[in-house]
C-alpha cells in the first residue's frame, strides 16, 4: 500500500517533471527563428519606376522597430531585412535567395509587385519557405493546393468586381453593362470577376466589352464604341492614366451611365483631379482601408494612433498616402500571425497560423472588414465597401459587402 | 590559352623585341596558366555555397553580354545604349521555345543566337547612317521601347505577367545540384564565347573593326568594306548578348518585361567601360561590377545606395580611365618596354665601351 503510494507519487512526479520539461524546453524552430530573434525577409522597389510603393516597406520596418522597442513578439525581437529590388524580377530572385540561403530568414513577407513575386513563387514553394501577404492583388495567388507556401492579402481584383456585380444585381437588375478593361491578366481578372458575380445572367447583362493596351495613347474610341452599344452601366478596369481618360471622355460625350471604377485607379490625386473633379461626380468605387485624407476618420483614436506612429517613424511626408495605411495593416497582420505562433516558430506552423485567421479586425481597415483564412482559402480580405464620389472626396455608403455573400 | 593571350593581344600591338623562341616559351606559359585558371573555375563551385555559385553564374552571364557589347563599342566604336533589347530577345526566345514548344533548355541557345544575330544585322543596317551620339540615341530608343513592346505582344510574351519556366534539372548521373550544373553550363558558354571573340578580334576582322573605329575614312581607303564590317559587328555583338539573355532566362526561370529596363542596357555599358573597353578579359570584370557593386552599395548605405554606386564608378574611371583590364595591360606594357629600353641602353653602352 505504502509502497504503491510511493510508486504512484514517484511516477506522477516523474510525469510532472517530464511534462514541465517539455513545457520548458525552448520553442521549436526553423531557420531564422530562435529564443531571441525572428528573421523576416522582404523585397521592395525603393528605387526605379515603382518606387512610390516603397513607403509600404518603410512602414513595415518602422512598425517592427516599434514592436521591438516594446519587447518584441513573445520575447523575441524582429530582425526585418528589407532590400531594394527596383521592381526587377531577376534582382528579386537574387535577393530572395540571398535572404533565404545566406541570411537564413524564417519567411518572406510583403514582397511587392506581381512580376517580382512570380519570379520567386516557384523557388519559395520548392524550398518550403513561407511567402506571406504579397503586395499584389492578382487572383492567381490564392492557390493553396499548388502553392501551399504562398498567401495573398490585398482584396483580389476578381473579388472587387464580384462585389460590383452583387450591387448591380440587387439595385440595377435590368442593367445593360459595358466594360472597359486593360488587355492583360489584371484587366481580365476584373472582367471574369464581374461575370462570376453575375452568374448565369452575365451573358445577357454584359452587352459590350472593349479593351485597351497600355501602349494606346487614349481610350476615347473605346468609350465611344461602348456608348454606342446602348449600355447604361459602365465598369472601368483601368490603371490611373486610362481611368482618368475614361472619366473625362464619358462626361464629354454626354454619356450618363452608372459608372463603376476599379480601386486600382480611383485615387483622388492621380485620377479624379486630372480627370476633372466635376466630371467624376456620382462614380462608384470600392475601398477596404481608411483613406487618411477623409475627415470622418481623422477624429478617431485609430487614426490618431496611426498618425502618431507615422510621425514618430519620421514618415510625416506620407501621412496622406493610403499606401502607408495599407502597409500598416499588412505589418499588423504579420505581427498577429507571429503572436499566434507562440513558441512554435517552424515554417509549417507559420503557414498553419496564417491559414487560421478568424475574423481579425485591423484598426485602419474600414469598420466591418475582417480577415479570415482557412486551409483551402489563402485570400484573407474578401470584403469591401462601396463609395461614391461627391466632387471632392469619396463617400462610403451601404454595408460592407462580401464577394461570397451575394 | 586564349584567355591569357587575349590580355596581351587586346592591345593589338605585339611586343616587338620578343624573339621567336621567347614568344614560344611565353605561349607555353600562357597555355599552362589558362589551363590552371580553367581548372580552378571548374573546381570553384564545389567549394562554395549554392548561393555564391548562383551569384557567380550571374556574373558570367553578364560577362558574356558585356563581351558582346565590347565587340561593338570597344572594338568598333559604335555606342549602344540598347543592348538590353537584344538580351531580352535572347531571353524571350529561350523562354517561348521552352514554355510553348517544350524545347530542352540547352537547345534554345542556337536559335537564340541565330535570331539575335539576325536582329543585330537588321538593326545594324539603319545604324550605318548614324554616328556617335546619334547612334547612342537610336539604340536608347530601343532600350526604352523594349519593356513596352514585350507587353504589347502579350500572346507570345505573356505580357505583364511574363513567362514562368520549368526549373532546369542537372543530369542525374552527375549527382550535383541545379546551381552547380548551371554554373558549369554557363562557364562552358563563356569560354566558347571568349575563344570565338579572341579568334575574331585578333585576326583580320579585329584589325578591320579597330581601323574603322579609329579612322573610318582611312579604313575605307585601305579597301575595308566599312558597311559590311559595321553590320557584322552589330550582328555578332547582338548574338553574344542574346545568348547571355537566353542563359539568364534559363537560370532565373522567369522572364517579364520589368527584367529588361533601360537600366540593364546602361549596366552593360558601365560594365564594359569599367572592365576595359576593347579587352576580352574586361568583360569578366564588368560582370563582377554589374553583379556586386549595387549590392555592396546597398550594404554600405540604405539611404543612398545609388550615390555610392555612382561614386564607385567615378573612382574607377578616375584611377583606371581605360578600364581595369585595359589599364593593367597598359601598365604591364609600360613596365616591359621600360625594361626593354633599359636593356637596349646597356647594349649601347657595351658597344661604346668596346
Amino acid at each position: 500500500m505504502t509502497m504503491r503510494k510511493i510508486m504512484v507519487a514517484g511516477l506522477s512526479a516523474a510525469v510532472l517533471v517530464a511534462a514541465s520539461s517539455v513545457a520548458w524546453a525552448a520553442g521549436q524552430y526553423s531557420p531564422g527563428a530562435s529564443d531571441s530573434e525572428i528573421k523576416i525577409g522582404n523585397t521592395m522597389p525603393y528605387s526605379g519606376p515603382a518606387s512610390s510603393y516603397g513607403v509600404i516597406g518603410k512602414v513595415d520596418a518602422a512598425y517592427f522597430a516599434m514592436i521591438n522597442e516594446k519587447g518584441g513578439i513573445n520575447g523575441r525581437k524582429i530582425n526585418f531585412i528589407s532590400k531594394d529590388d527596383s521592381y526587377s524580377p531577376p534582382k528579386t530572385v537574387e535577393l530572395v535567395r540571398q535572404m533565404v540561403e545566406q541570411d537564413q530568414v524564417l519567411l518572406m513577407f510583403n514582397t511587392l509587385g506581381t512580376p517580382p513575386n512570380m519570379a520567386i513563387h516557384g523557388y519559395l514553394n520548392e524550398n518550403k519557405v513561407p511567402q506571406l501577404f504579397l503586395a499584389t492583388g492578382a487572383d492567381q495567388w490564392n492557390d493553396p493546393k499548388h502553392f501551399p507556401w504562398t498567401m495573398m492579402w490585398l482584396p483580389s481584383y476578381g473579388n472587387e468586381s464580384h462585389i460590383y456585380a452583387s450591387y448591380i444585381l440587387k439595385n440595377l437588375p435590368n442593367a445593360k453593362i459595358a466594360v472597359l478593361y486593360q488587355n492583360d491578366d489584371y484587366g481580365k481578372d476584373y472582367l471574369n470577376g464581374l461575370k462570376a458575380g453575375l452568374g448565369d445572367k452575365a451573358a445577357k447583362m454584359i452587352i459590350a466589352t472593349q479593351s485597351y493596351e497600355t501602349t494606346d495613347p487614349t481610350v476615347d474610341s473605346q468609350i465611344v464604341a461602348l456608348q454606342a452599344s446602348g449600355a447604361d452601366v459602365l465598369l472601368t478596369a483601368a490603371i490611373p492614366k486610362f481611368a482618368a481618360q475614361s472619366i473625362r471622355k464619358v462626361y464629354d460625350v454626354g454619356w450618363k451611365p452608372t459608372h463603376f471604377l476599379n480601386s486600382v485607379g480611383n485615387a483622388v490625386g492621380t485620377v479624379m483631379k486630372p480627370a476633372g473633379l466635376e466630371k467624376g461626380v456620382g462614380i462608384i468605387s470600392a475601398a477596404f482601408a481608411k483613406d487618411p485624407t477623409d475627415p470622418q476618420w481623422q477624429s478617431t483614436p485609430e487614426y490618431k494612433e496611426w498618425l502618431a506612429f507615422m510621425n514618430k517613424a519620421g514618415l510625416s511626408a506620407n501621412t496622406t498616402d493610403v499606401q502607408a495605411v495599407i502597409g500598416y495593416s499588412f505589418v499588423q497582420t504579420m505581427v498577429e500571425v507571429l503572436k499566434a505562433c507562440g513558441d512554435n516558430l517552424t515554417r509549417e506552423n507559420v503557414m498553419k497560423q496564417a491559414a487560421s485567421l478568424h475574423n481579425v479586425k485591423l484598426p485602419m481597415l474600414l469598420p466591418g472588414i475582417m480577415l479570415s483564412t482557412s486551409a483551402d482559402d489563402f485570400d484573407p480580405i474578401k470584403q469591401m465597401q462601396l463609395q461614391k464620389f461627391d466632387g471632392t472626396t469619396w463617400q462610403l455608403f451601404g454595408d460592407v459587402l462580401s464577394a461570397s455573400g451575394s | 590559352m586564349t584567355m591569357a593571350k587575349s590580355v596581351a593581344i587586346a592591345s593589338a600591338e605585339q611586343p616587338a623585341a620578343a624573339t621567336r623562341n621567347g614568344a614560344f616559351v611565353a605561349g607555353a606559359w600562357r597555355s599552362t596558366g589558362a589551363l590552371v585558371l580553367i581548372a580552378a573555375a571548374v573546381a570553384l563551385p564545389f567549394t562554395i555555397s549554392n548561393y555564391h555559385v548562383f551569384e557567380l553564374t550571374q556574373v558570367m552571364i553578364y560577362a558574356i553580354a558585356v563581351l558582346g557589347l565590347n565587340i561593338l563599342t570597344g572594338y568598333n566604336g559604335q555606342i549602344s545604349l540598347g543592348h538590353g533589347g537584344f538580351y531580352a530577345a535572347g531571353a524571350y526566345t529561350a523562354a517561348i521555345l521552352m514554355h510553348r514548344y517544350g524545347v530542352p533548355y540547352w537547345a534554345t541557345l542556337p536559335p537564340a543566337a541565330v535570331i539575335c544575330f539576325a536582329l543585330g544585322v537588321l538593326f545594324g543596317l539603319p545604324a550605318l547612317r548614324f554616328e556617335g551620339p546619334y547612334l547612342a540615341l537610336v539604340t536608347l530608343a530601343m532600350a526604352v521601347a523594349t519593356p513596352q513592346l514585350l507587353k504589347y505582344f502579350d500572346t507570345w510574351t505573356g505580357g505583364q505577367q511574363g513567362i514562368n519556366l520549368i526549373k532546369v534539372q542537372a543530369p542525374a548521373f552527375l549527382g550535383i545540384g541545379r546551381d552547380r550544373w548551371l554554373y558549369l553550363v554557363v562557364l562552358t558558354v563563356l569560354l566558347v564565347a571568349m575563344r570565338v571573340a579572341a579568334n575574331m578580334l585578333h585576326g583580320r576582322t579585329g584589325r578591320a573593326l579597330v581601323a574603322i573605329r579609329d579612322h573610318p575614312i582611312a579604313a575605307a581607303a585601305m579597301g575595308i568594306d566599312v558597311a559590311r564590317y559595321k553590320t557584322l559587328a552589330f550582328g555578332t555583338s547582338s548574338l553574344f548578348t542574346g545568348v547571355a539573355g537566353a542563359l539568364s532566362a534559363i537560370v532565373i526561370g522567369f522572364v517579364a518585361p520589368e527584367s529588361f529596363t533601360l537600366f540593364l542596357s546602361l549596366s552593360f555599358l558601365v560594365g564594359s567601360a569599367i572592365g576595359g573597353i576593347a579587352t576580352i578579359f574586361g568583360a569578366i570584370v564588368g560582370g563582377l561590377f554589374i553583379e556586386f557593386v549595387p549590392n555592396i552599395a546597398n550594404d554600405i548605405s540604405d539611404a543612398a545606395p545609388w550615390a555610392i554606386y555612382g561614386l564607385t564608378m567615378l573612382l574607377f574611371m578616375y584611377v583606371m580611365p581605360r578600364g581595369v583590364v585595359g589599364s593593367l595591360a597598359g601598365l604591364m606594357r609600360r613596365v616591359q618596354s621600360r625594361r626593354a629600353t633599359a636593356g637596349q641602353g646597356l647594349e649601347e653602352q657595351k658597344r661604346r665601351l668596346s
